[in-house]
């Protein structure tokens, strides 16, 4: 029996604005699987990295419950849950603005593991860091170098050191890849795949990017403004798209190859905006295939095909 | 490469920026040429020379630190490295646009879009604020964008919007070459189909030539018919798509096509590209991919290859083709 490491239920998170409340995650469900990589994917703005920090509890949630290990998070006082946050990690983006400028490589991995002095002596913490450094590809000549004279990909392996310092089971790494070239891109990625192999690690991993979604997720959840309206396995989500939306993203994406026949559905339209949004689903007014109910009511994520959940009237 | 209906000629073009670290050596004995009607994709990773190259063409180079060290740029015939600074500003704009990643580095965030559609036109034809206003409400219908959007301001408008605003204002003057820098590298997915669709419709419409500046196989794929690979300053291959995606010969494109995910493919292994691009102010003496080439020999260390045609109009900048 696969065991869930992390499982959220009707997860919200609000933020007040002037003009009202940003439904910026809108009563999301998923679970992943220890070991195994759950992809959130969809433009920007749909929620993906305010999911990432309210289940790491940077952010507090609106509503909904997070359990990790069994237990639910959200009801845990701070000392409980300093005992959380070591197994529950972050990879950012732009590892240039996560790191700090004035500590060396050498400090920023250190760091972790002072702060929750993981050690007695001097020379434990250098052979833990050497070898994080190890871990994540980074030769130990960069020990005294500051972010500035790095690399973007060497950047980003500061941050995956970092990230393992405390030997996590799970980490968000959101859009880890997103600020680098397609070479130093597939070096990183072929490092986390290499990682989550020998240490077991279970992914929430966000992305714009759906090349680089089916090249690494076991499953996949597709949002649209705050909701999930897709979540499958990745086979099914890329062979086998149900949603609207799902289908014109998916046909969105440039092929790299010629004499291929694109069946591109172009959306017409922006994304509304996710402030007091209107009943009904949040894709309506770009949908061809909207209805009258689908402005009525919200549909609910439903059970189409074995582990795949689809959020629509007309499925 | 001599070509009939010749619209842009580059020679021997290298640029430095004189830099407290050193010079910068962006782009290095480039040689370059299109025809009317053409798309070229421009392709290649951060710091390949691209923006450079193509700043270079429309004389928009910061000077200091940049400094144009020799080459040739002909354009329709003339040399624009020889154009004064007035003859320049007639001719960008009119015969030549460039569309940045950043539609804000075309736009004035203070006059509406259709004013700047206006005046625009206005520069560069002998024509009343009314007609031009008109013409400006038509751009935009092109574009995708209701006319009477005209009177609002840039940030009134998604990103989307505003670079379908700019493209507006690029073609506004019908000009001869387009010059495209990562048009749509910061649009979402489905905004960005929306824009390349719109863009490929217009160029068609008005056979406006294009250098389409990208790292994205996938757009250059669907958007152009000639590929120049650039790699630390130099374009390492020149093809038509064709021989680019179905005969690559260079190594570094052959590692572009092994590194990129493809959403097409059943099981898609990444394999990189060892190592990094090479630093610009000390760039190796002879092949520049020769430290993270796979096939690298001893020649390649010390001579940088010729440019070798190996089939009609496909050329291959390697010691080993
Ligand atoms: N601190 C905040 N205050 C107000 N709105 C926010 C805040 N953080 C995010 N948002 C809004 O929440 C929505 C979701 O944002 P985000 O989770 O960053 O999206 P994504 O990562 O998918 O691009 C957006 O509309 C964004 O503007
Ligand atoms: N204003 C500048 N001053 C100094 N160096 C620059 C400047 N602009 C670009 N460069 C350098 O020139 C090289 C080529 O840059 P660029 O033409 O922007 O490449 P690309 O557009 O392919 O990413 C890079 O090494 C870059 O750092
Ligand atoms: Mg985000
Ligand atoms: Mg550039």
């Amino acid at each position: 029996m696969p065991e869930k490491l992390l499982e959220v239920k009707n997860l919200k998170k609000y933020f007040k604005t002037k003009q009202g409340y940003l439904h910026a995650v809108d009563d999301v469900n998923f679970a992943i699987n220890r070991g195994k990589t759950l992809s959130l994917v969809g433009e920007s703005g749909c929620g993906k990295s305010t999911i990432g920090r309210v289940v790491l509890r940077l952010l507090e949630a609106t509503a909904g419950e997070i359990y990790f290990e069994g237990a639910n998070i959200r009801d845990l006082d701070k000392m409980q849950m300093r005992k959380y946050r070591k197994k529950m990690q972050i990879v950012f983006q732009d590892p240039y603005s996560s790191l700090d400028s004035r500590k060396s490589v050498y400090e920023s991995i250190a760091e972790p593991l002072v702060v929750q002095k993981a050690f007695t002596n001097k020379k434990q913490y250098a052979k833990r860091v050497y070898e994080l450094m190890d871990t994540s590809g980074l030769a130990q000549r960069f020990a005294n170098a500051y972010p500035h004279e790095l690399d973007g990909g060497r950047r980003q392996r500061v941050g995956i050191a970092r990230a393992l310092a405390l030997n996590p089971s799970f980490i968000v790494l959101d859009e880890p890849v997103s600020a680098l070239d397609v070479s130093i891109q597939a070096q990183v990625l072929n490092l986390l795949q290499q990682l989550q192999d020998d240490l077991n690690l279970t992914y929430l991993f966000i992305s714009h990017d759906l090349s680089v979604v089916k090249h690494i997720s076991d499953m996949v959840a597709v949002m649209y403004l705050g909701k999930i309206v897709e979540l499958a396995n990745c086979k099914s989500i890329f062979q086998n798209p149900v949603h609207p939306y799902t289908k014109a993203l998916l046909s969105a994406v440039p092929i790299p190859k010629i004499n291929v026949k694109l069946n591109r559905i172009i959306l017409e339209g922006d994304v509304p905006s996710p402030i007091n949004p209107k009943p009904g689903c949040r894709f309506a007014g770009r949908c061809r295939l909207c209805s009258s109910v689908c402005k009525e009511s919200d549909p609910v994520l439903t059970e189409v095909d074995r582990g795949h959940f689809v959020s629509c009237f007309n499925k | 490469m001599e070509q009939k209906n010749l619209l842009l000629k580059i020679k021997d073009l290298t640029i430095n920026y004189n830099t407290y670290d050193g010079i910068v050596k962006a782009v290095e004995g480039l040689n370059l040429s299109m025809s009317n009607g053409q798309t070229l994709g421009l392709v290649g990773e951060t710091g390949a020379g691209k923006t450079t190259t193509v700043k270079g063409i429309m004389r928009l180079l910061p000077d200091p630190p940049a400094k144009i060290v020799r080459g040739e740029i002909y354009f329709d015939g003339e040399n624009l490295l020889k154009k004064s600074k007035k003859e320049m500003r007639s001719i960008r704009g009119k015969q030549i646009s460039m569309i940045f990643q950043d539609p804000m580095t075309s736009l004035n965030p203070v006059m509406t879009v259709g004013d700047q559609i206006a005046e625009t036109i206005r520069l560069h034809n002998d024509i009343s604020k009314k007609q031009s206003f008109e013409e400006a409400c038509t751009m935009l219908e092109q574009v995708g964008i209701k006319g009477e959007r005209a009177g609002d301001y840039p940030h009134q408008l998604s990103g989307g919007m505003k670079q379908r605003v700019v493209i507006a204002m690029a073609l506004a003057c019908n000009p001869k070459l387009l010059i495209a820098d990562e048009p749509t590298t910061a649009l979402d997915v489905t905004i960005q189909a929306q824009v390349l669709e719109m863009m490929k419709k217009l160029i068609a419409q008005y056979n406006t030539s294009v250098i389409m500046i990208t790292h994205d196989l996938g757009i250059v794929a669907e958007t152009c018919d000639y590929i120049a690979i650039m790699y630390a300053g130099e374009i390492v291959e020149y093809g038509t798509k064709q021989h680019i995606f179905l005969n690559a010969k260079h190594p570094y494109t052959k590692g572009l096509f092994a590194c990129i995910p493809d959403i097409t493919a059943e099981d898609n292994k990444l394999t990189p590209i060892e190592g990094l691009m090479p630093d610009p102010t000390n760039l190796p003496k002879g092949c520049k991919f020769y430290p993270r080439c796979p096939m690298a020999g001893k020649e390649c260390e010390n001579e940088n290859p010729a440019n070798k045609e190996i089939e009609n109009g496909h050329f291959v900048k390697c010691h080993f083709v």
